[in-house]
C-alpha cells in the first residue's frame, strides 16, 4: 500500500508536482515557438556546469552546482544562436552540436571528478537520470521558490509573451524589447532546466517541458488555457510519476514521470475534441455520409425531373447507375433514406416521398445556384461549372445561399436553362 | 592486438561510420531525427536482451532497428497529422521510448547485464577484454567485429546508393520526378542511422553517437561544397576525434566517449572561426575586403582630375565618418588612383 505520510514520498510528490507544473508552463512558449529541442540541448549543456560548479566550489551544494549549470546552460543557449548566424550550419546541427559536445564535456568532467575523489562526488552522476529520493526539504523549497518566480514572471508579461509567441513582427512594430523578451524566455527555460536537475536529470528534462505542452495544445486554441492546461498536466504527471516509484519497486522517478505524460499525450493527440484523432475521423466519416446521401437524393431528384414528374417511382437499376457505386453501399444509402423517411422502395423501384423531395430540392438548389454564379461572376464557361458546383453543394450554409439568391436577384434557372427549386419559406432569402 | 590498438580501431570505425551516414544527415536537416533514433532505440536494445537473455548482437540489431523505424514512423505520423510540429514531435517521440528504456533497464537490470552509466557513456574501454566466441574459435573482441561490421554495411550502401542519395539530398523533388522513391530512400537512411547507431551504443553510448553523427559533418559542412570530399573530410575528422580522444582521455583519465565529444568539438570551433571561405574570420575578411572595394570605388566615382576636395567634404557629403574617407584615399594613393595636393585629393587621369 501507499503510505502517504512518508517524509520521502511527500518530499518527491511535492516537489515533482511544482515541477510539472512550472515546466508545463515555460514549455508551452517554447513549443509554440518551435524551440522544443533547444530545451533538450539547454538541458544536456547544464551537464559541464554542474560538474564545473562542483569543481569550482568544492561542495555538492545545491547552489553551486545550480550555478553552474545556469551559467552553463547560457552559454550553450549563446553558442547555438552564434553558430547559426556566423556560419552556414543550419540551426538542427548547431542544436544537435551543443547538446553532443557539452555533453561530452560534462561526462569527461564528471568521469574525472568520480574517479579523483570517489566517495565525495559519487552523487553528481543522478543528475543524468535525476534520483527523486536524494530529494531534501531544501531542494524542495528551492523549486517552490524557483518555480513561482518562473510562474510570476510569465503571469507579468504573459501578455507581450504572448504577442512575441505569435507574431514577432507585430510585437516588434509595437516597440516591445523582443531581443530582450527573447532573453527572459530562453533564461526561463534555462531555469527551469536547472530547477529539473536533481528530479528528472539532463537526459529527460526535455520531456517535462515539451510533452505537457503539446499534449495542452490538442484540447485549445487559447494560449491562456493551454497554458494551464499544461500547468495541469505537468502536474498530474509529476504525482503519478512520483507515486508510482513509491509502489513500484526499482522503478525510477523521472522516467516514470515521463512516461506518464506521454501516456496523457498520446490520450490528448487520441481524444481531444476538434484536434483529437479519433474526433477527426468521426467527424471524417459522418460528412462522407452525409455528401453521399446528398448526393442521392441529388441523382433522385435529376432522374425524376428528366421524367417530368418528382415524386414518380424511379428502377432501381437506373439510380445506381447514375454514379460509380456498388451494389451493397447503394443498398445501404437507399436503407438510410428511407430509415429518415424520404424514400419510398418497391421491389424493383425507387419512389422519393414528399419530404424527399423537398430535402432533395435544397441540394439541387444549392448546386444550381452555385453554377449560375460562377457563370454570372466569374464569366465561367458553362462546361466548367458543374464539377466545382458538385463540392460547393455539401458545404454552402442557409445564409450564404440567401445572399447568393438576393445577389443574383432571385434567379428562375440555371445557366442549363434547368429550374432553379424555390427555397423552403422561412429560410432566409425566402421572401420574394 | 594490443588492448590500445583494439580501442583505438574500435573509435575509428564508429568515428568513420557515423561520419559517412551524418554527412547525408545534415544535408538533409534530419540530424535531429539521428538525436532521437539514438536514444529511442534503448528500449528495442533492452527487449532484444529480454527475450534471448544474450548480448549477442543480432537480437540487439533486430531489437533497436524495429524501435528506429518506430521512431521514425511515429514523428512522420505526428507531422503528418499536422497535430504537432516537426521539432516538438521529435521532442515528444524520443524522451518517451528512451524512458521506457531506462525503466527496463532498471526493472530489469540483473537479468540484461546492462546498467545506466554503460547506457550514457559505453563502455569502450572494455572493448578489448569483451572476446567472442564461435564454436570454440577465438575470434577476437566483439565491439571490434561490431563496428567494422555497421562500418562495411554503410560504407557498401554509401558507395552503392551514391548516386541516389546525392541527388535527393540535394533535389528532392527532381530525385522524386527521375523515380527514386523519397520514402524508401528516407527510410533506408533512418535504418542505416539506426544500424549505425547500436553498432556504435555498447562503445560510445547513446548520446556521443550524437556527437560522432553530427559534429564531423557539420565541420566537413564548413570547409567544402564538394559532397565526396566532405565525407573524406568528415571521416578524417571523426579519426582525428577518436585518436586524440583516446590520448585525452588517457592523460586525464576520464571517460573516453566524452574525451572524443570534446575533441570534435574542438575540431569544429577551429574549422568554424579559420574556415577558408566560410569560417567566422574568413567571412569577415571577405565582408571586409567587399566593403574596402565599395568604398573606393564610391569614392572615385565623386573625384575628379580637374579639382581637389577635401576630406572632409567628402566625409559630409557621404555621411561617413573622416577616418573612413582618409583610409580609403590611402589605400586609393597607394593604388596611384588619385593624388594628395595642397588642398585636398585629386583623381589621376589615365
Amino acid at each position: 500500500m501507499i503510505d502517504l505520510s512518508s517524509y520521502t514520498l511527500q518530499t518527491v510528490l511535492v516537489g515533482s508536482v511544482l515541477l510539472g507544473v512550472v515546466g508545463g508552463v515555460v514549455g508551452s512558449f517554447a513549443l509554440l515557438r518551435r524551440q522544443s529541442l533547444l530545451g533538450d540541448a539547454l538541458a544536456h549543456a547544464a551537464l559541464p556546469g554542474v560538474c564545473l560548479g562542483f569543481l569550482a566550489a568544492g561542495t555538492k551544494a545545491a547552489w553551486a552546482l545550480s550555478l553552474g549549470a545556469l551559467f552553463a546552460g547560457l552559454i550553450g543557449a549563446l553558442v547555438i544562436v552564434g553558430v547559426v548566424r556566423g556560419s552556414r550550419v543550419k540551426e538542427d546541427a548547431a542544436i544537435g552540436i551543443v547538446l553532443s559536445v557539452f555533453f561530452g564535456a560534462g561526462i569527461v568532467l564528471l568521469t574525472r571528478i568520480q574517479r579523483s575523489e570517489a566517495g565525495n562526488a559519487s552523487g553528481l552522476d543522478r543528475f543524468l537520470f535525476g534520483q527523486a529520493a536524494t530529494l531534501t526539504t531544501t531542494d524542495v523549497v528551492v523549486i517552490g521558490v524557483g518555480g513561482c518566480l518562473v510562474l510570476l514572471l510569465t503571469a507579468l508579461w504573459f501578455k507581450e509573451l504572448e504577442l512575441l509567441t505569435f507574431d514577432r513582427g507585430f510585437a516588434a512594430s509595437l516597440g516591445l524589447p523582443i531581443r530582450m523578451l527573447e532573453v527572459v524566455l530562453t533564461a526561463l527555460l534555462v531555469l527551469v532546466v536547472v530547477l529539473g536537475l536533481q528530479m528528472v536529470g539532463v537526459v529527460l528534462m526535455v520531456a517535462t517541458l515539451i510533452t505537457p505542452a503539446a499534449a495542452a495544445r490538442q484540447w485549445t486554441n487559447r494560449l491562456s488555457v493551454m497554458v494551464l492546461l499544461a500547468a495541469a498536466f505537468g502536474g498530474l504527471s509529476g504525482a503519478i510519476g512520483a507515486v508510482a516509484s513509491a509502489v513500484v519497486p526499482r522503478l525510477p522517478t523521472g522516467p516514470a514521470i515521463v512516461v506518464a505524460s506521454s501516456v496523457a499525450l498520446s490520450i490528448s493527440l487520441l481524444f481531444a475534441p476538434q484536434r483529437g484523432v479519433v474526433f477527426g475521423w468521426i467527424a471524417e466519416r459522418r460528412t462522407a455520409a452525409r455528401i453521399r446521401i446528398e448526393n442521392l437524393l441529388k441523382d433522385l431528384y435529376r432522374l425524376g425531373e428528366d421524367r417530368g414528374a418528382l415524386g414518380d417511382p424511379l428502377p432501381w437499376p437506373l439510380v445506381q447507375g447514375a454514379r460509380h457505386q456498388g451494389r451493397r453501399a447503394f443498398a445501404r444509402r437507399v436503407r438510410l433514406l428511407q430509415r429518415r423517411g424520404w424514400l419510398a422502395r418497391s421491389d424493383d423501384a425507387l419512389q422519393l416521398t414528399a419530404m424527399g423531395v423537398a430535402q432533395a430540392a435544397q441540394v439541387v438548389r444549392r448546386h444550381r445556384l452555385w453554377e449560375l454564379y460562377l457563370s454570372r461572376r466569374l464569366d465561367l464557361p458553362a462546361d466548367h461549372l458543374h464539377r466545382d458546383a458538385e463540392a460547393m453543394e455539401h458545404v454552402l450554409s442557409d445564409e450564404t445561399l440567401g445572399e447568393l439568391d438576393r445577389l443574383l436577384g432571385h434567379p428562375q434557372t440555371d445557366p442549363h436553362g434547368r429550374p432553379i427549386p424555390p427555397a423552403p419559406t422561412g429560410a432566409p432569402g425566402s421572401s420574394r | 592486438m594490443s588492448p590500445e590498438l583494439v580501442i583505438l580501431l574500435v573509435g575509428i570505425c564508429v568515428a568513420v561510420s557515423c561520419a559517412l551516414i551524418g554527412c547525408f544527415l545534415l544535408l538533409r536537416q534530419l540530424t535531429l531525427l539521428g538525436d532521437a533514433i539514438s536514444h529511442a532505440v534503448l528500449p528495442g536494445i533492452v527487449i532484444g536482451f529480454l527475450l534471448t537473455g544474450s548480448r549477442e548482437p543480432l537480437p540487439m540489431f533486430l531489437g533497436a532497428g524495429a524501435f528506429g523505424v518506430l521512431t521514425v514512423f511515429l514523428v512522420d505520423l505526428f507531422l503528418r497529422s499536422r497535430r504537432l510540429r516537426e521539432d516538438a514531435s521529435i521532442g515528444v517521440v524520443f524522451p518517451g521510448l528512451f524512458a521506457l528504456g531506462v525503466i527496463l533497464v532498471s526493472r530489469y537490470a540483473s537479468a540484461v547485464d546492462l546498467d545506466i552509466e554503460c547506457v550514457l557513456y559505453g563502455e569502450i574501454a572494455y572493448a578489448p577484454w569483451d572476446t567472442w566466441s564461435l564454436f570454440g574459435v577465438e575470434l577476437g573482441p566483439k565491439p571490434l567485429w561490431v563496428t567494422a561490421g555497421t562500418f562495411l554495411i554503410d560504407l557498401v550502401v554509401v558507395i552503392a546508393l551514391f548516386k541516389e542519395l546525392k541527388l535527393s539530398s540535394f533535389d528532392p523533388r527532381l530525385a522524386a520526378a527521375l523515380g527514386y522513391s523519397p520514402v524508401l530512400l528516407h527510410y533506408l537512411l533512418m535504418t542505416l542511422t539506426s544500424v549505425t547507431v547500436v553498432g556504435a551504443f555498447e562503445s560510445v553510448g547513446a548520446i556521443l553517437v550524437v556527437a560522432m553523427l553530427i559534429v564531423p559533418a557539420a565541420t566537413a559542412y564548413l570547409i567544402t561544397d564538394h559532397l565526396p570530399r566532405m565525407l573524406w573530410l568528415a571521416s578524417l575528422v571523426g579519426t582525428v576525434a577518436a585518436v586524440s580522444g583516446y590520448f585525452l582521455a588517457r592523460a586525464l583519465d576520464a571517460s573516453i566517449a566524452g574525451s572524443m565529444a570534446v575533441c570534435a568539438g574542438l575540431q569544429f570551433l577551429l574549422v568554424l572561426l579559420f574556415a577558408p571561405s566560410y569560417g567566422v574570420i574568413g567571412r569577415w575578411l571577405v565582408r571586409r575586403r567587399l566593403m574596402r572595394r565599395l568604398s573606393s570605388e564610391l569614392l572615385l566615382g565623386k573625384l575628379t582630375t580637374d579639382r581637389a576636395v577635401r576630406a572632409a567634404d567628402l566625409a559630409q557629403r557621404f555621411g561617413w565618418a573622416e577616418s573612413r574617407i582618409l583610409r580609403a584615399l590611402q589605400r586609393l594613393e597607394r593604388e596611384q588612383q588619385v593624388e594628395r595636393t595642397a588642398d585636398g585629393f585629386r583623381r589621376i587621369g589615365c
